[in-house]
């Protein structure tokens, strides 16, 4: 690919002062994600997988080497609605229906009421919720609060995606399918998505890139690319290509625990 | 109904007969007075020697005598149904502007509750969003909050009524506030904490959309702290109540169910302390309802009911 990157990040250190003194979670990372990549962060717990994300949404600031978000600082991409932010649980608020929910975002950049009215329409479509605006969440299921939440996070048309575990707390047969549904969702949609999971087959069937990282200090331990085709039905799960990506994954994740 | 009736009014006739069964020891002595000067015979005869006797003594030796301590003008404890008989007469038989009348002297209480629960609510939230969106007022003014509440409202009633009255002010307005310093401090708790629910995950989400503060506290702050602000509305306006009651005792204004409870102390009027103390809990009661129900109707077009 020769455009410029989507995000870009050169020797990204990370360092929180806790009480138990310093805590490196991000020592010299190097990583570029380019448009449409559906790039998966896999790694045991403290690897710095989703700090890096958050650094991503300026949640957190780098304390050393530069990362850019269409070319601009984490802040400004901010500002300019360059991403949209799943968390792991789906955060809808109670007290709002799904759709009040979705236009949350929206009223508070200020969209004009039938531009809200629209988008909510689109993204209800989008992740299959059609019909459901008028619901509160306690009325939805796990599956579909999540769901809502995506639809929320797709609401105000940002070019990144950025999803932290956000299937992590449903069970198999649910992620399984909501996997599925966000491969057609990233099909359809062109985003550019950034997806962090401690799941070997969910990274591997979703992403075009897996980056395998490590704990202490946080660090990227390899960058795998993916040969599966776009287009990936369910049961390319047992394919032999998709059980090598697999296993080299699970190598890397391996190599990163050595020392321990 | 009938798996709730029944259960409640067990209660209350247990309540009831607790209390009858107690007008007996504490009534029993006058009884026996009233009743040995009438010439007859009771046991132990004579005044000096029932004086040092136990009450529970005379009242398991008088068996006969039970009667009257239900019926007597000015008993150490009114029976349930003098104080309803009063409560009755004294809301349903007189004029309601008359100084005899419970309804004026529970409107003066009212309306210096109400005001003084204004008063209290709305400082209340006003110190709490301060507080949550400035470091500086939650170290500095929780600390004060927390004190104020230490010094019993007794000791300090009377020098708010001095001060005020000196600056001209009496009447309503001292009363309202001496309630409102009751009532501003379950607001305040219950408000920051309520405040304070969303969680950072919550506040990370709106922060991704580049929300003002001003957003975040009208769009998720605000709304969120409805449940705990209501829950401490309730205790707001018992705590209202019970700061005008206490500011009616020193104002010497002659009215309200404070100063009613303060007349029926100082001429031996139990039946019509009892029936103040009882008008004071409808109230309470009533107030509590009021807010319970704008609580119910509030939070359920917020889909929270």
């Amino acid at each position: 690919m020769t455009q410029l990157p989507v995000i870009e990040a050169k020797h990204l250190d990370l360092t929180f002062q806790t009480n138990d003194g310093p805590v490196q979670a991000l020592k010299d990372v190097n990583l570029q994600i380019s448009k449409g990549d559906f790039v998966s962060f896999i790694g045991p717990s403290g690897c710095g997988k989703t700090t890096f994300l958050r650094c991503i949404a300026a949640l957190e600031d780098p304390t050393g080497g530069s990362l850019t978000v269409n070319g601009m600082s984490p802040e400004e991409a901010r500002k300019a609605r360059a991403y949209g932010y799943v968390f792991q649980a789906a955060g809808l608020y109670p007290w709002r229906t799904i759709a009040g929910n979705i236009r949350l975002p929206l009223e508070i950049m200020g969209y004009s009421r039938a531009e809200q009215a629209e988008k909510v329409e689109k993204v209800l479509d989008l992740v299959d919720l059609a019909g459901f605006g008028r619901k509160y969440p306690w009325q939805l299921s796990g599956g579909m609060q999540q769901r809502a939440s995506i639809a929320r996070a797709l609401a105000f048309d940002a070019d990144i995606l950025l999803m932290d575990e956000p299937f992590g707390a449903l069970d198999e047969i649910v992620r399984d399918h909501l996997n599925e549904e966000l491969l057609k969702l990233w099909a359809r949609t062109e985003k550019t998505i950034g997806f962090v999971t401690h799941s070997i087959p969910e990274a591997v069937y979703l992403s075009t890139r897996i980056v395998v990282m490590s704990p202490r200090p946080g660090r990227i331990t390899d960058v795998i690319e993916s040969p599966l085709p776009k287009e990936r039905p369910l049961d390319i799960r047992d394919s032999p290509d998709f059980l090598e990506i697999a296993h080299r994954v699970r190598e890397g994740l391996r190599a990163g625990h050595a020392y321990d | 109904m009938k798996r709730v009736l029944i259960p409640v009014i067990t209660v209350v006739a247990a309540i009831m007969a607790f209390w009858y069964a107690a007008c007996v020891p504490m009534n029993i002595k006058f009884a026996l007075m009233t009743a040995e000067r009438q010439g007859e015979v009771v046991s132990p005869e004579g005044m000096m020697t029932r004086r040092d006797m136990s009450a529970f003594v005379l009242a398991a030796r008088n068996p006969g005598q039970w009667d009257d301590t239900w019926v007597q003008a000015k008993p150490r404890l009114p029976a349930p149904h003098q104080v309803v008989a009063e409560l009755w007469s004294s809301t349903m038989e007189v004029n309601p502007t008359s100084k005899r009348s419970l309804v004026f002297h529970g409107w003066i209480t009212l309306s210096a509750t109400l005001l003084g629960f204004a008063i209290g609510a709305g400082l209340g939230i006003v110190l709490a969003v301060g507080i949550v969106h400035s470091r500086a007022m939650d170290m500095s003014v929780m600390p004060w909050a927390i004190a104020s509440q230490t010094i019993p409202i007794l000791a300090i009633a009377p020098m708010i009524i001095v001060v005020l009255n000196s600056v001209g002010l009496q009447g309503l307005v001292p009363k309202a506030v001496i309630s409102a310093y009751l009532s501003f401090f379950p607001v305040v708790v219950g408000m920051v904490k309520g405040l304070r629910s969303p969680s950072p995950m919550d506040l990370d989400l709106v922060k991704t959309w580049s929300a003002t503060r001003a957003q975040s506290f009208w769009k998720l702050r605000l709304p969120a702290s409805a449940p705990y602000l209501f829950a401490s509305l309730k205790i707001g306006v018992a705590s209202s109540l019970v700061g005008t009651i206490v500011g009616e005792l020193p104002s010497g204004t002659g009215q309200g169910l404070g100063f009613r409870l303060l007349s029926g102390s100082y001429y031996g009027q139990t039946v019509q302390i009892w029936s103040a103390l009882f008008a004071t809990a409808i109230l309470a009661a009533c107030l509590v309802a009021v807010i319970g129900a704008v609580e119910r109707g509030v939070l359920k077009r917020m889909g929270l009911g």
